[in-house]
């Protein structure tokens, strides 16, 4: 098992490196700078010599090589660099985002797994009834609306016309604050786990060892817990880990929209006003983020599963 | 001025009313949103160029100067009196003695001295130090080949004597959100970023990153009385949508309204009566590259000023939240000329103005346009028909904002669509008309015409505002017949407010940005507010 995790622990090195690789090359050729993006809203006029100084104190006149290889030694030794429009350490400004990002992502987590699995599971207990439509065109629905369109609606019903929530924003951190966010972030991986609890829970049911079991005098209940549940969590351990690893990714619109202080809200401010240090680190974290859940979710698979562990 | 002062009273409207009947009342708490973004850079509003960080500039600091949307001019500040010398150059300041930094220290000439020399501190890299290069000296100290900036000069602690390169109206570039005063005595500078520390009505009190920046009432401000309200939340609420929302949920007490919002917000009962309108200091156009052939001549760029039906455009897809545009100077400008006619829709004069200059079957140019809804890709989009029926076709070049400043500015375009600063100062608008300004720095078209740059020069060194006016409305009109640009709109920022808001002004600089010290809230606010 040490070996194992070792192993996967590992294979996430090249994977980061070759991510760090691409966002640089990605900024380095896209057009627009930190220093032009200072006049593009028109409200002030250009002023070259403070470009000009911008470039210097950012190391943007340095030919290409040279920054690549700061970049890559500063990386070495965990330094994401210094913010262009802050001038705060990277490491900073994620960090005082992060908790929020991680707030809102366990927050929208939760609720798809306390909803779509028990939802799943009933509906592939009773396969054709009104639950199992019902559920499963709420899944197909909650899959395929717009984020950022749901959002709205969930903002004009529970905020402007039932007045029960707040509609925007971080306030003190209260419970109210969190419930709309993490509810229009949760219904894609709800309706995900949904489907998917009820296809891998259709097709235990369907094998022959669940047939042995009845056979055998087994209770419903019985059977379901010991046997159906057990083997269909392997799908929905799977599920979970990838839609929690990209989560915060996902989330770049729903902070915005609720005005909700996560590393998404800070990514597309940083992309449109080219603060490549900042863009470069968010990427990183939000991709090491997601290797790590995966990760951790194949080794949650090798204790529930000792096949995979062997293979 | 009665021109401006009306027209400032006509924008102002329902707020002023309000003011009047009911009578200022302390107390309450101001829910207000930057819309620019979802965070703000810096605290440290010096190093910050951003309008988002003027909204905690205009709580938590005060500057020299500082702009009365009322009388629509810089006015002075941080000082009770100025004298100034025949030649216009030295002004002395006496400063305010009651005015008292949020850490106690009381305001003298040193901090002003220090300030200046931070914002111009070619190690720092301040985008301030280009308003700080009034001051005689300072071109020196920035350059890093001078160790103090000479025309600053220290008379005792309560006056202050400042030597400028020119007779300029100091206030324009002394009134700037990166020119504000910061107290000398703070050790360790790095501190501004996370702990502001200003002369303003408020005091810092929270940031949360991402969120909101909270400020309490200061109660040793200079203004007395003043300011009227305890508390304010200024909340980063970049989605119009969703400001639109929490607005009408009563949840912010103002919005900054986009086209579509406008026309909504004017036909609904309870919204339209809290509109505050004014027309900004910003000019929508599309510039002409003279270095492609056909816009070297004139008569091609009136012709294309001909052949656009820009009031069609406003009125179906600004949704009137726009002004005509007849030349450079917009509405507010005291140099605006009512009595110049902007150019009439005429496309039969365009095809004639085309034929003379040898393009009667028409000619292919590209727009470089960001994708702004007001001033990039969708109007290029809406005037490709107007200029295909004269024989002209016309190609969006999409681009993202932060790359369009990089393709105007490195020359690298036919025509480009922008949204420029026209204003508060004319002298300083027009610099971007004069032959001298690089064509990196505003100059954009290339524009160069002896004829603008003898009235420009003689208005710098003239002295009278209203003899420098009439020369600037000359020379803004010579722009408008060389037409290096096609004068689209002058924006009207609209602002939403809730009917228990008082004291909002039509800042033509910048409507979302206003005095918190003036503002009042009555009784009729929710509880939570109160």
């Amino acid at each position: 098992m040490l070996r194992f995790t070792l192993r996967r622990i590992l294979q996430v090195i090249p994977t980061v490196v070759v991510v760090a690789l691409l966002i640089f090359v990605i900024f380095s050729v896209v057009p627009g700078t930190f220093a032009a993006s200072l006049f593009a809203d028109g409200k002030r006029a250009a002023d070259p010599q403070m470009i000009a100084r911008l470039n210097e104190e950012f190391g943007l006149n340095k030919p290409l090589m040279e920054r690549f290889v700061t970049y890559v030694t500063d990386l070495a030794q965990f330094d994401l660099g210094t913010s262009f429009r802050t001038r705060q350490p990277v490491i900073d400004l994620i960090n005082d985002r992060m908790g929020a990002s991680l707030q809102l992502a366990i927050a929208a987590m939760v609720f798809a797994l306390v909803v779509g699995v028990p939802l799943g599971f009933l509906a592939a207990l009773r396969p054709g009834s009104v639950l199992d439509t019902v559920t499963m065109i709420g899944a197909v629905s909650g899959l395929s609306m717009p984020q950022f369109w749901l959002g709205l609606l969930m903002m004009y019903l529970f905020a402007l016309q039932l007045n029960w929530l707040p509609s925007f924003g971080y306030g003190d951190g209260s419970f109210r604050n969190l419930i709309l966010p993490a509810v229009t972030l949760g219904v894609t991986p709800l309706a995900l786990l949904a489907r998917t609890t009820r296809a891998g829970v259709l097709d235990v049911l369907n094998a022959d060892f669940i047939r042995t079991a009845h056979s055998k005098g087994m209770s419903e209940m019985k059977v379901v817990r010991w046997h159906v549940a057990r083997n269909a969590l392997v799908l929905i351990v799977t599920t979970v880990g990838l839609q929690f690893g990209s989560l915060i990714g996902q989330a770049v619109v729903i902070e915005k929209l609720f005005a909700w202080p996560g590393i998404g809200s800070l990514l597309v401010d940083s992309v449109a006003i080219r603060d490549i240090p900042v863009v470069q680190g968010t990427i990183l974290v939000i991709v090491l983020w997601f290797l790590l859940i995966n990760t951790a979710v194949d080794l949650i698979y090798a204790a529930i599963d000792p096949r995979i562990k062997q293979e | 001025m009665l021109k401006k002062l009306t027209l400032a009273a006509m924008l102002s409207l329902s707020v002023a009313t309000g003011a009047l009947a009911a009578g200022e009342r302390s107390g309450g708490t101001l829910v207000f949103t930057a819309p620019y973004g979802s965070s703000f850079a810096t605290l440290d509003v010096q190093a910050s160029p951003n309008t988002q960080e003027e909204f905690i500039t205009q709580a938590i600091h005060r500057g020299l100067y500082s702009w009365n949307s009322i009388e629509n001019k810089p006015v002075l500040e941080l000082a009770d009196s100025e004298d100034v010398s025949e030649d216009g150059l030295t002004h002395t300041y006496h400063l305010r003695k009651n005015a008292v930094f949020h850490n106690g220290k009381p305001l003298t000439a040193d901090d002003i001295i220090y300030s200046y020399k931070r914002i111009a501190n070619p190690k720092n890299a301040f985008p301030g130090a280009s308003f700080i290069a009034v001051i005689k000296g300072a071109e020196e100290f920035i350059a890093g080949k001078a160790e103090e900036i000479s025309g600053l000069k220290k008379i005792d602690d309560n006056t202050l004597e400042i030597t400028y390169t020119g007779p300029i109206n100091p206030g324009f570039p002394l009134m700037q959100n990166t020119t504000v005063i910061y107290p000398s005595n703070v050790e360790d500078e790095s501190t501004f970023a996370k702990n502001p520390v200003g002369l303003g009505a408020f005091v810092f009190k929270e940031h949360v990153p991402g969120s909101q920046v909270v400020v309490e009432k200061f109660d040793k401000y200079y203004e007395e009385g003043k300011p009227y309200l305890d508390r304010i939340n200024i909340v980063l609420m970049a989605e119009d949508a969703a400001r639109d929302v929490a607005f009408r949920n009563k949840e912010i007490d103002v919005s900054i309204l986009g086209p579509t919002q406008y026309q909504a917000y004017q036909g609904e009962e309870g919204l339209k009566d809290h509109l505050l309108e004014v027309a900004e200091v910003y000019t929508r156009n599309i510039g002409f590259n003279p270095a492609f052939e056909p816009f070297k001549d004139k008569r091609v760029r009136q012709a294309i000023n001909h052949a656009i039906n820009a009031p069609l455009i406003i009125e179906r897809l600004v949704k009137n939240k726009a002004y005509p545009a007849s030349g450079w100077l917009p509405l507010s400008s005291p140099a605006f000329d009512k009595d110049k006619a902007a150019y009439a829709f005429d496309p039969e004069k365009a095809k004639a103005l085309l034929a003379e200059a040898g393009y009667a079957d028409g000619f292919e140019f590209e727009v470089t346009a960001s994708p702004n809804e007001s001033w990039g890709v969708p109007i290029v989009e809406a005037i490709l028909p107007m200029l295909k029926k004269v024989g002209i076709t016309v190609k969006p070049k999409p681009v993202e904002s932060s790359a369009l400043g990089d393709a105007v500015t490195s020359n690298n375009f036919q025509a480009f669509i922008w949204s420029n600063l026209s204003g508060p100062d004319p002298l300083n608008a027009l610099r971007c008309y004069y032959s001298k300004t690089a064509q990196s720095a505003c100059n954009y078209t290339s524009y160069a015409s002896p004829d603008f740059d003898k009235l420009y020069e003689a208005a710098q060194q003239e002295r009278d505002p209203a003899k420098q006016n009439d020369l600037l409305r000359q020379a803004n009109n010579i722009v408008q017949d060389d037409a290096p640009v096609w004068f689209f709109n002058y924006n009207k920022a609209v602002m939403a407010h809730q009917p228990w808001v008082h004291g909002l002004v039509p800042n033509a600089t910048e409507l979302a940005v206003q005095p918190y010290d003036e503002i009042w809230i009555d009784e009729n606010a929710p509880d939570a507010r109160k």
